[in-house]
């Protein structure tokens, strides 16, 4: 695999974790309802898409350094333990949630709230079969080429792992307005009462699927 | 558990919950007479008028233990479970949450199979609250966003005190310890609510349990002992930030009914007696720029009586006071409810301007001296106590019976637990008794009522 596939991959991935009202653009939305303005909401959702950022470059980056020094079979296997064995303790205790109370936040809560959300939720994790068949970024960790391992972190890496970041964060910032401000302005609050899927239970079989994905092919 | 919709008794405001359909049924808190060897027991009142036992108690499920002393109790969750920052929108409203105030026991009753026959599931010894929480006396229980948070008079020192929250895992139950990181000079308390809007909790305070358990101390009473503030805490950092205070003479800051709009930054507390002039009163906290203030709005005069026709307690005084021991506000923040327990007086005020309440509607109902009948002749004992108004406004249910050891001291003639139904205006204001409701719960007394689905006191809402 590679070429286009990994990075619209990636970008699936920023939407899916925007759908999630966990994720931040219900928080916006009550954010904006407090304040009485869509401004309170617009300038909420920027440092959660750097909250959720940041979690997902510690992914990105500690998939790159494994990359280095770790065998490249072992690291698809241990990614793929790593997510199953997340997604069932997920799955089992998918009503547990980050202890967060506040309503008063400010931008660097904001950061943090997101940070603390997407890393609980696995959001990083669920990136990590992608990751491996960036071009350029974690080849060398599919092809075992001691050339290429030799080379190790180098500007190919760098640019490829802010690519990777900025591409799922922007799908997943796209996606969080566009539902906040259409919440906010249209449809209103009152669908949450009719409308809201239980995300944990299919995100719990998400990060299961794509580690055994990973595993087996 | 709903996959695609949260439980449906879940609503983002208090404006949505408004327009919820009406209660089929509500629970209500049956502690036994304190000479009664019977358990306490959680009864269930059919409160849907096309039933055949509409207006009776349908069932009266015993606790395992004797001597709990019920008094207030809660759900495990609530409509605050949709707030953003924390969302957990698929648990479910199904386990009541019942603490016994004399006991210091706590028994989870699950309601969801057989919503008519709850049953018990859990019971949390006194001993386990003691050594993960430091309390003792549980009370007020409220659904949190992140939990279940319920507050105890007392603590487990000698001392007696200081009373405090803790919060309760809402899976598990487990007692998860004390709530406050800096309690500053907060030693009484008896109520808690808050402003999630804010990130803002307030307190109240009654007594320890040395100060209550055992009736009123008139010599505590003169020398003003009992609770005269309300605390501001920071709900976030669970510290404390301000103290307020009520008048010089005011005593016993009970019920706190903050708005239930999260943008308003006001509530009303209710005060039960001043030693100066045996009235009571409602004040209002509110948001002055940076820092809280407490102001009276309503005051309400004690009524002249013969010594002849007082319990003993209050011969002395020559006066029946009002003893304003709940208050409860509709979810529009439009009405407040007012119990005059001691003159049996069940009031309504218009709030639409909080800092002028206006008058709109009395009702009397027992009393001390008036002992004003049911509209169906019955006779009345005790006086207008616990309220709970129903969700869209338009019904008011209330009880009787305060606490057993004062019921003594200011109906010492005895109480007949009683729950009635009033019916309010909710357009132009106004109140009326329901003369074909009347539930007698004979020597069972009849405390705190809840309404399946939510009421107006049981839900905390996110958004405006």
């Amino acid at each position: 695999m590679s070429g286009v596939w990994p990075w619209l991959a990636l970008a699936a991935a920023g939407a899916f974790h925007g759908l999630n009202p966990a994720m931040g653009w219900l928080f916006a939305v009550g954010l904006g309802m407090q304040e009485g303005s869509q401004r309170a909401l617009l300038r909420a959702l920027p440092f959660i898409a750097a909250g959720h950022a940041l979690a997902i470059a510690l992914v990105v980056l500690a998939v790159a350094a494994a990359g280095i020094v770790v065998d490249p079979t072992a690291l698809r296997l241990g990614g793929a333990a790593l997510l199953v064995g997340f997604g069932i303790w997920r799955g089992v205790r998918w009503r547990r949630h980050p202890r967060w109370v506040g309503m008063r936040v400010g931008p660097r809560d904001l950061v943090a709230w997101s940070f603390l959300m997407a890393t609980a939720h696995g959001a990083g994790l669920m990136l990590i079969p992608v990751l491996l068949h960036l071009p350029g970024y974690a080849a060398y960790a599919r092809v075992p080429n001691p050339h290429v391992l030799a080379l190790g972190w180098g500007p190919t890496t760098a640019s490829t792992a802010a690519l990777a970041v900025a591409t799922h964060t922007l799908a997943m910032l796209a996606v969080a307005t566009g539902l906040a401000v259409l919440v906010y302005r249209t449809v209103g609050v009152a669908v949450l009462r009719r409308f809201w899927v239980n995300l944990d239970l299919p995100w719990a079989a998400s990060l299961i699927g794509t580690g055994v994905l990973m595993a087996v092919l | 558990m709903g996959f695609v919709r949260p439980d449906q008794s879940f609503y983002p405001s208090a404006r949505a919950a408004g327009e919820a359909p009406p209660e089929t049924h509500g629970y209500v808190t049956l502690p036994t007479a304190l000479d009664d060897p019977r358990p306490d027991a959680l009864g269930v009142v059919d409160l849907d008028p096309g039933s055949p036992s509409y207006g009776t108690l349908v069932s009266r499920v015993e606790l395992p233990h004797s001597g709990d002393e019920l008094h207030h109790f809660g759900w495990n969750a609530c409509s605050s479970a949709l707030c953003p920052y924390a969302p957990h929108a698929h648990v479910e409203r199904r386990y009541l949450i019942v603490p016994g105030l004399r006991s210091s026991r706590i028994t989870i009753l699950d309601t969801k199979d057989d919503p008519l026959h709850p049953r018990v599931v859990k019971v949390i010894e006194p001993e386990t609250l003691a050594r993960r929480a430091g309390y003792s006396r549980p009370h007020t229980v409220h659904c949190g966003p992140d939990g279940i948070y319920v507050n105890a008079l007392g603590g487990t020192s000698d001392g007696d005190g200081p009373g405090g929250i803790f919060r309760l895992d809402h899976d598990s139950f487990d007692v998860l310890g004390r709530w406050e990181v800096d309690r500053g000079p907060q030693f009484l308390a008896y109520d808690f609510a808050w402003h999630l809007g804010y990130d803002t909790m307030i307190t109240s305070e009654w007594g320890t349990p040395a100060m209550v358990e055992n009736g009123v101390v008139p010599e505590l009473l003169l020398g003003k002992k009992y609770g005269r503030s309300i605390h501001v805490w920071d709900l976030r950092r669970r510290r404390h930030v301000q103290t307020l205070s009520v008048g010089e003479d005011d005593q016993m800051v009970l019920e706190l009914r903050p708005a239930h709009d999260p943008t308003k930054a006001y509530g009303f507390v209710g005060v039960v007696t001043s030693v100066a002039n045996l009235s009571a009163s409602i004040w209002l906290w509110h948001l002055a720029g940076r820092s809280w203030e407490l102001t009276k709005v309503i005051e309400i005069p004690a009524e002249p009586a013969e010594a002849s026709v007082l319990p003993p307690l209050l011969q002395g005084f020559g006066a029946v006071p009002p003893l304003v021991t709940d208050i409860n506000l509709s979810l529009d923040d439009r009405f407040l409810y007012v119990s005059a327990w001691g003159t049996g007086e069940f009031l309504q005020y218009d709030v639409s301007d909080p800092f002028h309440p206006r008058k709109t509607g009395s009702v009397h109902l027992g009393g001390i001296v008036r002992r004003a009948a049911h509209g169906n002749g019955a006779a009345l004992s005790g006086g207008p106590q616990m309220v709970e108004v129903s969700r869209d406004g338009r019904r008011v249910y209330v009880t009787n019976s305060l606490y057993l050891a004062w019921d003594q001291q200011f109906y010492p003639e005895g109480i007949e637990g009683w729950m009635v139904k009033l019916d309010a205006d909710t357009e132009n204001g106004g109140l009326s008794l329901d003369p074909g409701f009347h539930i007698d719960t004979g020597t069972d007394r009849a405390h705190q009522v809840r309404l399946a689905g939510g009421d107006a006191s049981s839900d905390s809402y996110c958004y405006p």
